[in-house]
């Protein structure tokens, strides 16, 4: 029987750009709230996990937040960084060895888009040269052919850019405080066809930390616990179609979201209907639409009416989709994104979300993130 | 004609067709394996005729590892030609990744009919594409 796990204490730093601080700093600046929201100090951890994708080693951080000898894992696990520091941490209290532990997320990226290397994911040199190997290009493809298949219009697509937006701007941590409205969204100029510039996330900088601990430890401090009860991560099953594949099957494969999904319900032994807020992974705003229905939320092609009838908004009736902006508003340093859903849906199960908190009393947090080369993360936290 | 931007990607001859692996399962993959993966795997001739399942534009100069134009010395996005790519359906075998020529985006659609064919890529290089088949050879087909 595995311990219940809480995360006690959680802590951001802006996302965005910040020239005066490197990744690693932000880092160490996000530990910092989280040990104080958490009435902690730092020699109380007892195991760490965490990392970045461009912004260097996290067990470095021990130089700033002190040396304590403990033992501090590093995740370089892609856009699951965070969300594979999330299950490491919740394991090692789960299994009763640990009662304290940390996961960290932190990352700063160049401007522009992702560029990445053939041979660091088995392709070969020509798919890179002749310009096929961009993630933006990937979600482009997946939701130009879902719009076709699924009748998803254009508009829906803008609309989903034009809530991030709007949310960005109730949401101190977020990058993207000023709205854009739909015309300007729609009229931008086009990055991937169907995708213009304010339809997708850009590269950026950011840290998020959170504090976990067994419930005996959360109890005897007096804590204000979120119990985590799922933490799921799951890599692409066969034929499936993924970001940076020259060839797919002519077999529908399954999707690495619909298994992370389908477990982290099991194990949680609840449904889509009882979620009451949930972060999806929204690269670009095609993205967010094919993933509210991978991960179970609603029917394919259902998204055009709940967009239409505004169902994902903050108090829109259904349920509340990336209220803090998501990926589009808050800018994805890929190290930190899966952990800042996380951050979000811990902030709003505890009622602390200001102006951007859901109505009524949340009790179930949903989070997905999703990467390259194909996984998902899912984490269902709940307010008991 | 310039050099093939990999000697290994498409077959030689008038009619040229991209090289695929088929894998002991019988399942056709796209591009044909390397190094121990490859072993198992017979070369295979993709079909030159497929059906367009999806597509997009490239509108923005990549970064490295890109190589056309606009990537040279003193270049920059203004020397940067934005392309057509998307995945062209081969029936029974494999879904590949390509650029898309001698279209314009309004015209594209799904199950549109597709044809192979090799284009001039940069200075040095050709690589591969598919463009419309004509209609009337389209129906004749």
């Amino acid at each position: 029987m595995s311990e219940n796990v809480y995360i006690i204490g959680a802590g951001i730093h802006p996302f965005g750009r910040t020239d005066s601080r490197s990744g690693r700093e932000q880092g160490v600046y996000a530990v910092r709230e989280a040990l104080t929201d958490a009435g902690l100090e730092w020699p109380d951890i007892e195991c760490a996990y965490g990392g970045s994708a461009a912004a260097g080693n996290a067990d470095i951080m021990v130089n700033e937040l002190g040396l304590t000898s403990l033992p501090f894992t590093n995740v370089a696990n892609g856009c699951a960084t965070g969300g594979s520091a999330l299950a490491a941490s919740q394991q090692a209290i789960a299994s009763g060895m640990y009662d304290l532990a940390l996961a960290v997320g932190f990352d700063k990226h160049p401007r522009g888009a992702f560029n990445a290397k053939p041979s660091d994911y088995g392709l070969p040199e020509w798919y890179g040269q002749t310009g096929m190997m961009l993630t933006t290009q990937f979600f482009a493809l997946k939701i130009q052919r879902y719009m076709q298949l699924h009748g998803i219009s254009r508009t829906t697509l803008g609309r989903v850019a034009e809530k991030a937006f709007r949310n960005g701007t109730i949401t101190p941590h977020a990058w993207r405080r000023s709205p854009v409205d739909l015309d300007t969204i729609m009229n931008a100029p086009m990055i991937n066809d169907p995708l213009t510039k304010y339809m997708f996330c850009s590269p950026a900088e950011g840290a998020v930390a959170l504090i976990l601990a067994s419930e005996k430890k959360m109890k005897e401090l007096g804590a204000d616990g979120v119990k985590i009860r799922a933490v799921s991560v799951k890599t692409r099953p066969p034929n499936s179609f993924e970001v940076f594949q020259a060839g797919i099957s002519i077999e529908e494969g399954g999707k690495p979201t619909v298994l992370a999904s389908k477990a982290a319900f099991e194990k949680a032994g609840i449904g889509p209907e009882d979620i009451s807020v949930a972060q999806l992974q929204d690269t670009e705003s095609g993205a967010e639409i094919m993933h509210m229905a991978e991960n179970g939320f609603c029917k394919d092609g259902e998204q055009e009416e709940w967009l239409a009838n505004g169902w994902t908004e903050i108090g829109g009736g259904k349920l509340p989709v990336n209220t803090d902006g998501g990926c589009l508003a808050c800018g994805e340093p890929i190290g930190a994104s899966g952990l800042r859903q996380v951050y979000e849906n811990v902030t709003q199960l505890r009622g602390r979300a200001g102006e951007r908190q859901v109505p009524g009393t949340p009790r179930f947090g949903y989070s997905h993130v999703y990467g390259a080369p194909g996984l998902s993360g899912v984490a269902i936290l709940e307010r008991e | 004609m310039g050099e093939k931007i990999d000697p290994n990607l498409w077959s030689d001859g008038a009619q040229p067709q991209l090289m695929g692996g088929r894998l002991p399962s019988g399942q056709v993959v796209f591009p044909m394996p390397t190094g121990d993966a490859a072993e198992g795997v017979e070369p295979y001739k993709l079909s030159r005729r497929g059906k367009l399942w999806s597509w997009t534009s490239q509108g923005f100069l990549p970064k490295e590892p890109y190589e056309g134009p606009g990537s040279g010395p003193g270049e920059g996005p203004p020397d940067f030609q934005p392309f057509l790519l998307g995945y062209v359906e081969l029936p029974g075998e494999v879904i590949v990744e390509s650029r898309i020529v001698d279209a314009r985006l309004e015209d594209l659609h799904l199950g549109m009919e597709l044809e192979f064919c090799i284009v001039p890529f940069n200075a040095r290089y050709d690589t591969f594409a598919f463009r419309p088949v004509a209609q009337s050879e389209s129906q004749a087909a």
